[in-house]
């Protein structure tokens, strides 16, 4: 549904590729492409305006760099732009020497706030302190309930008293200490910005606890009325830093610019999901990418990293590249991958996906995954390692062993086959000749080349502008071609 | 096709994995780095940052551009100076109506304003809303109705089933509600509350239940106590995920099956969303063919100007609209009223 900045800023075309520098005309062109940009993610409109006029001054009078294309440099001043805007450096949580150290939760209604207190608890679980929460939020029916639930989930006590607000966060905060407990958050009652009564219930919590931190919680998906809520919680309560929720919505997430831009806060963690788990510590540089539509390739590497299994990817990942790549090696990546998660979530964060793409992976179905897998375990070590064995009668024999058809057998091979020629041109610096739907992806490959004329220090710009324009995975794959050679010696 | 997508991303994964482990090399090579200890005193971290507030505060601006707005009212002629121009794109940005949507606005009134600006952007917008927005209360003879309600986390689903049961109950319908929202902790437990205050049946299962059972037996208690309508809540789900996606279309071809008939599939969304609304909109027509939308918390600062693009470009009608926590702030759409609030002050 929306283009990726990088598409329209192309569109414009020739008229800002020839000059050397960008004249004003030029300059309120492509502004304005960037105004629509941010627009569309959600961006608030006074928010837009001020970051315009930066990045404006960051760009006036500025040569163009010859290794950039002037659509490529406006998009370099808008993503660094938007990183320090965000934040250059995150919000470094330190402990009261004094402890507990209270953290105060605050946000609208279905934020979630309430996961977040408990997405929170883990993560400083995680750092080896002693959470406790409190459950302040008796507005809403079942809030305190939600809590237990949750605490009891990752084994933090939660402290709750059917008394008022107030007194429950007070009392709370006293347990924690005669507990010895080191950190405390406060979870309270969702409210619409423009409740008096419930902004003063906060504002009395916050001032009987008085908190080290006031987190506002807030939800990736909101539109303009994100500085509202922002400016009235800020106002009320003087936020320390804000929490982003429901990041794994495919949302751009504008809102946290717009908030942090009214605040002047930074946004210190990220919800990324509905497991207690998919909690993090903010990137700007992550959201910059997302708001521009420019994927998430740092997340998806991290990600990697935690749950891959560094030995057998390198060795099967050298094996790729020299073309002795066997189904068997297949199957290991394959379980790799089915570790980190679905595909479809795998998909958003590659950068350069395309939106076609991403639909088909988001709806590969588990089982699909189980059938491979069972075709490939239907083979004898043997067939695996040399798959031309396969004769009709063996693939009767494989496609009956798997519960599958010989034709589902058939298409895994071809595809299997089609995919190591492609990898085996890639690694000999070719440009690949690829049938069908990887042709497209090829092409992109070209187009990363020009990648290439990038300085070095540009590099991961480089990737990102590339992740921007439509196409297959392939910049990825590039990535790969660079780093091998020196592992085939 | 499908082996294909799952052979490239196999691939690409692979291939991160190469890149992470180059990056683990470079790590170890480099010197080890000293880590002090975190100071235990709290200490105030934050460098300055850059602020993007402009010049004289937010809320002033946002004040004074409501104002011009309303001095635009009374303006009447053939065209548009770019000044009221830019004001009429603000106000229609500011309300989350969308790039789209406000060009499409601004192109009708740049033919011509008979209506003066303010009642020409207030035409434009009522043609955009200009659909049946009646409800159906009725299945087909012998069939139970059932009104099933989608949505993403966090947007009143349960509170508006609540009070729509009120009000059906209000009319003297008889209501069973289906609390299949069996994943969120005490879901459950919040519909029994409304049921309890509108005098209605409900149908609830352990958490973690089979959300489809909850709605088969709700249906035969709404068969055998000859109920009139049946309410059937549903876990929220983020419109991205296509196995909870999946999940809701079988909820709702068990909810349609004899006994039953959904008659409505409402989407409650709240007007605080953005652009995502739109996303939203569309995967849950696709999903479970919602044939109508609640707009919730109407009555926070958010103007809720999303539906408008919604309605335009989906044709999914809003039917009710939340203003408050009352019973009685559950309200039908009124496309007058919700544009005269979208362009008020």
């Amino acid at each position: 549904m929306f283009d990726a900045l990088s598409d329209r800023l192309e569109r414009l075309g020739a008229s800002l590729r020839s000059r050397g520098r960008l004249s004003d005309a030029d300059l309120d062109a492509a502004l304005d492409e960037v105004r629509t940009a941010l627009l569309e993610a959600d961006v608030e409109l006074s928010v837009v305006r001020a970051f315009l006029a930066a990045v404006r001054a960051r760009l006036a009078g500025t040569a163009l760099a010859t290794s950039l294309s002037p659509g490529q440099q406006v998009i370099k001043a808008v993503h660094e732009q938007l990183i320090e805007v965000l934040g250059a450096s995150p919000l470094k949580v330190t402990y009261s020497s004094r402890p507990p150290t209270v953290i105060l939760l605050a946000g609208l209604q279905g934020a979630g706030k309430t996961t977040a207190a408990a997405k929170l608890a883990q993560w400083f679980k995680q750092q080896g302190r002693q959470p406790y929460l409190v459950a302040a939020d008796l507005q809403r029916p079942a809030a305190v309930e939600q809590l237990r639930v949750l605490g009891a989930s990752i084994g933090v006590d939660v402290f709750s008293e059917a008394s008022d607000p107030v007194a429950v966060s007070r009392e709370g905060v006293e347990r924690a200490r005669s507990l010895g407990r080191d950190v405390v958050i406060v979870d309270t009652a969702g409210r619409l910005a423009l409740d008096e009564a419930l902004m003063a219930e906060v504002r009395a919590i916050s001032e009987v606890t008085s908190p080290h931190y006031t987190f506002l919680v807030i939800d990736a998906v909101t539109g303009q009325d994100a500085v509202h809520t922002a400016r009235a919680f800020h106002d009320a309560l003087s936020l320390s830093g804000l929490i982003v929720t429901k990041l794994d919505y495919d949302a751009r997430g504008g809102a946290v610019l717009s908030a942090r831009g009214v605040v002047g806060r930074p946004v210190v963690f990220a919800s990324t999901g509905e497991k207690v788990g998919d909690f993090e510590l903010f990137h700007p540089d992550r959201i910059a990418s997302r708001i521009l539509g420019m994927g998430d390739a740092l997340s998806l590497i991290e990600r990697a990293e935690a749950t891959m299994d560094a030995d057998v990817v390198a060795n099967s990942a050298s094996r790729l590249m020299s073309g002795q790549f066997t189904l068997d090696d297949f199957l290991a990546q394959l379980n790799q991958v089915r570790k980190m998660g679905s595909f479809g979530g795998l998909m958003k964060l590659m950068p350069g996906v395309t939106k076609e793409m991403r639909n088909a992976a988001s709806n590969v179905d588990e089982r699909e995954l189980n059938k491979i897998e069972a075709i490939i375990q239907s083979m004898t070590p043997r067939e695996r390692r040399d798959p031309n064995l396969l004769d009709a009668s063996r693939r009767t024999r494989i496609a009956a062993g798997s519960g599958t058809t010989v034709n589902a057998v058939n298409q895994l091979l071809k595809q299997f086959t089609e995919m190591k020629k492609m990898m085996r041109q890639m690694a000999g610096g070719g440009m690949p000749n690829l049938p069908g739907k990887l042709g497209r992806a090829a092409q992109m490959a070209a187009r990363a080349d020009r990648g290439r004329e990038l300085p070095a220090g540009f590099e991961s710009l480089g990737a990102g502008l590339r992740a921007a324009a439509p196409s297959g995975p392939k910049n990825k794959k590039k990535k790969g071609g660079r780093v091998t050679p020196p592992k085939q010696r | 096709m499908t082996i294909a997508i799952i052979i490239i991303a196999v691939l690409v994964v692979v291939l991160v994995g190469v890149a992470v482990v180059r990056t683990r090399t470079r790590a170890r090579a480099q010197l080890p780095v000293p880590v002090a200890p975190l100071p235990e005193v709290l200490v105030e971290t934050e460098a300055p940052r850059p602020s993007l507030e402009e010049p004289g505060s937010l809320r002033q601006r946002l004040a004074t551009s409501r104002g011009v707005f309303d001095r635009l009212r009374s303006i009447t002629g053939d065209t548009l100076s770019s000044e009221q121009r830019d004001v009429v794109e603000e106000v229609l940005l500011r309300s989350d109506i969308g790039v789209a949507t406000t060009k499409a606005v601004l192109d009708q009134i740049d033919a011509g304003i008979p209506l003066g600006v303010a009642g020409e952007v207030r035409r434009v917008l009522l043609e955009f809303l200009d659909r049946d927005r009646d409800v159906r209360i009725v299945g087909d003879p012998g069939r139970v109705p059932v009104w099933l309600f989608v949505g993403v986390n966090g947007v009143g689903k349960t509170t508006t089933i609540g009070k729509l049961a009120q009000l059906h109950a209000d009319e003297g319908r008889h209501v069973v509600l289906a609390a299949g929202d069996t994943f969120r902790a005490a879901a459950a437990e919040q519909l029994a509350q409304w049921a309890e205050r509108a005098n209605a049946d409900i149908v609830r299962a352990a958490e973690g239940a089979d959300p489809g059972s909850v709605i088969h037996d709700a249906l035969g208690r709404a068969a055998a106590r000859r109920a009139d309508i049946v309410l059937a809540d549903t876990a929220g789900r983020r419109a991205n995920n296509s196995n909870l996606l999946d999940e809701l279309r079988k909820v709702r071809r068990v909810a349609d099956r004899e006994p039953g008939q959904v008659v409505e599939t409402l989407l409650v969304l709240d007007a605080t969303t953005g652009q995502n609304a739109l996303s939203q909109a569309r995967e849950f027509l696709a999903a479970a063919e919602v044939t109508g939308i609640v707009l919730t918390k109407l009555d926070g600062t958010a103007r809720g100007g999303i539906v408008v693009a919604i309605e335009r470009e989906l044709g999914i009608p809003v039917k009710y609209v939340g203003v408050g926590e009352r019973v009685e702030d559950l309200r039908v759409f009124e496309p007058e009223a919700f544009v005269d609030s979208l362009l008020a002050t």
